[in-house]
């Protein structure tokens, strides 16, 4: 019975696995990783989509993690039980569960639009990270509320103030919980279209950007444009596109794998 | 002998619900003060507000007095932090941080801003040799503390009183997780700590009581039903309700 739920999960992954890297594999190499699309992306490489993910995850982390930490150490150490925060946990719980495209049109509603902020690295990434940050503190509040109740009563009961108590008694022991969730987070966001559809993907610009306010082409969006909008494209030019999307998320993922196995090992209580 | 502790008329409401009753006591410098009574009649809640450790948990309403050293730790604008360093607490459970042994009992000193390596290596050895531990774990003062047994642990949790330079030790039934050897060996503790230390105990054991306390108060439902010297309360109590408990005949 195990053994056929396993199955039944693992073998569509297995198989989509199997067909990108057979079709694609033949597809990655150095110059497609580093050189510029041509003819109206039929030829060359991918490489500013490469770039504009990176760009894009390294943006979104620096926003949402921060914040979403934040928020979960006011949320889960500082905050009074009370009905706004009730109020408030009701709507990260709901938020978490927003379409992504919704996200989109309110990032370009928001930053593109009202802020000026144009179609740019920042509007992507701000709405990348607004995307991922309920899920980030629904993480994060978990890796905290797993630390036990008694390491903070003993540092409390030391004559410790709050923030020390959070800093040295729970943050070193919830950190590795909370990059794990946070970088899953970022991973799917990694692979998203729907919010930078309008906020900062570029349908083809052959030239790298130059500052957070320019835009720039992502391989997510990149992949849809080959696969539906351009005709004509080499069916093992739009897997090799594929392959590399999945193996940036995955190897991201494996980070995240990384960092639990190392908590396990030195699980302390 | 002067009193450390007075305590005057404390009432206490976790909401509407009355957990101290109109207790009032005289905790004795360079004592053992021991409170007995059943379990849910307020023992710990009153530990905690010499420490002002209920506050942390849930809103609680507080009235009366507690005066240490003749000062109110009730009123407002008390500095908690110091109020807490100066009056420590050992829980039911030994709770050592995951931390190596050093930094255990090197942790109260360090968040109240003492940074200095040297002085922090003095206070570790100081505070282990009051607790008994020095000889045994002075070479591996980096392992984790949670490798050591259960005594040890609640001694190290002691040791990190001792290194904040705690005058007050508050002990939340501080042998119930412990077999009866290692009780015998923290009884033991206890009665060499009393020289330097005024010592508040709860306890479920009256033998231990009886033990190592030179005066003991008995609570019920939230009141303290007697109080006075341990040889008194334990053979000729005054208050009927007393005699039944001690000689088990309660509930
Ligand atoms: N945070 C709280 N909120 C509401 N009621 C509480 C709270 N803490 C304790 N109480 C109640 O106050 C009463 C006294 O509790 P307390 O923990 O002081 O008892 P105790 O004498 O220490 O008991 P035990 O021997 O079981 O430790 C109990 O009836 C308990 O249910
Ligand atoms: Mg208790």
């Amino acid at each position: 019975m195990l053994f056929l739920a396993t199955l039944v999960i693992f073998t569509p992954i297995a198989t989509v696995l199997f067909v990108l890297i057979q079709r694609g594999l033949p597809e990655i190499r150095w110059e497609f990783l580093t050189q510029m699309p041509r003819m109206g992306m039929r030829q060359g490489g991918i490489f500013p989509a490469i770039v504009g993910t990176f760009y894009l995850v390294i943006g979104t982390v620096a926003i949402a993690m921060p914040v979403g930490i934040a928020t979960a150490i006011y949320l889960s150490e500082y905050a009074k039980e009370t009905r706004l925060k009730r109020l408030i946990e009701i709507a990260i719980v709901n938020l978490a569960g927003v379409p992504s495209v919704v996200y989109g049109l309110f990032g370009m509603g928001l930053f593109v639009l009202f802020l000026h902020f144009g179609s740019s690295i920042l509007s992507g990434a701000l709405t990348l990270a607004m995307m991922s940050l309920p899920v980030i503190i629904t993480s994060s509040r978990e890796a905290l509320s797993s630390v036990p109740y008694s390491f903070r009563e003993a540092s409390l009961a030391l004559g410790a103030t709050r923030w020390q108590t959070v800093k040295h008694a729970v943050l070193p022991h919830a950190l590795p919980g909370i990059l794990t969730g946070t970088v899953l987070t970022i991973a799917r966001a990694a692979g998203e279209t729907a919010p930078i559809l309008f906020t900062v993907a570029a349908f083809y610009l052959p030239k790298l950007p130059h500052s957070i306010f320019d835009q720039c082409m992502a391989l997510p969006y990149h992949l849809y444009v080959i696969t539906t909008q351009v005709p004509n494209v080499r069916i093992s030019l739009q897997y090799g596109t594929a392959l590399v999307l999945v193996g940036l998320v995955l190897g991201i993922n494996l980070i995240a794998v990384l960092i639990r196995a190392h908590i396990r090992s030195q699980k302390k209580w | 002998m002067f009193a450390k502790i007075t305590i005057d008329n404390l009432n206490l409401y976790y909401g509407s619900f009355h957990a101290l009753k109109n207790v009032s006591m005289l905790i004795n410098t360079n004592q053992v003060t021991a409170i007995i009574g059943p379990s849910g009649c307020g023992k710990s809640t009153l530990l905690r507000c010499i420490n002002r450790m209920n506050e942390v948990i849930t809103n609680v309403d507080v009235e009366g007095s507690i005066e240490i050293d003749g000062e109110d730790i009730l009123a407002k604008g008390v500095d908690l932090r110091e109020l807490r360093r100066k009056v420590g607490m050992v829980f039911q459970r030994p709770n050592p941080f995951p931390l190596s042994i050093f930094d255990n009992v090197a942790y109260g000193p360090w968040v109240h801003r003492i940074r200095n390596l040297k002085e922090l290596q003095r206070r570790v050895e100081e505070s282990l040799q009051a607790v008994g531990l020095w000889d045994a774990l002075k070479d591996r003062l980096d392992t984790s503390a949670l490798k050591l047994s259960s005594e040890q642990q609640q001694r190290i949790c002691i040791a990190r009183l001792v290194a904040a330079r705690s005058e007050i030790l508050l002990m939340d039934e501080p042998c119930s997780a412990l077999d009866p050897i290692a009780t015998a060996k923290v009884e033991e503790l206890i009665y060499e700590l009393k020289k330097e230390y005024t010592i508040v105990i709860v306890t479920h054991n009256m033998q231990q009581a009886a033990r190592i306390s030179d005066e003991s108060g008995f609570m019920l439902l939230g009141e303290l039903v007697e109080f006075g010297h341990t040889d008194q309360l334990f053979t000729t109590p005054q208050d009927q309700r007393t005699e039944e408990y001690i000689t088990g005949r309660y509930g």
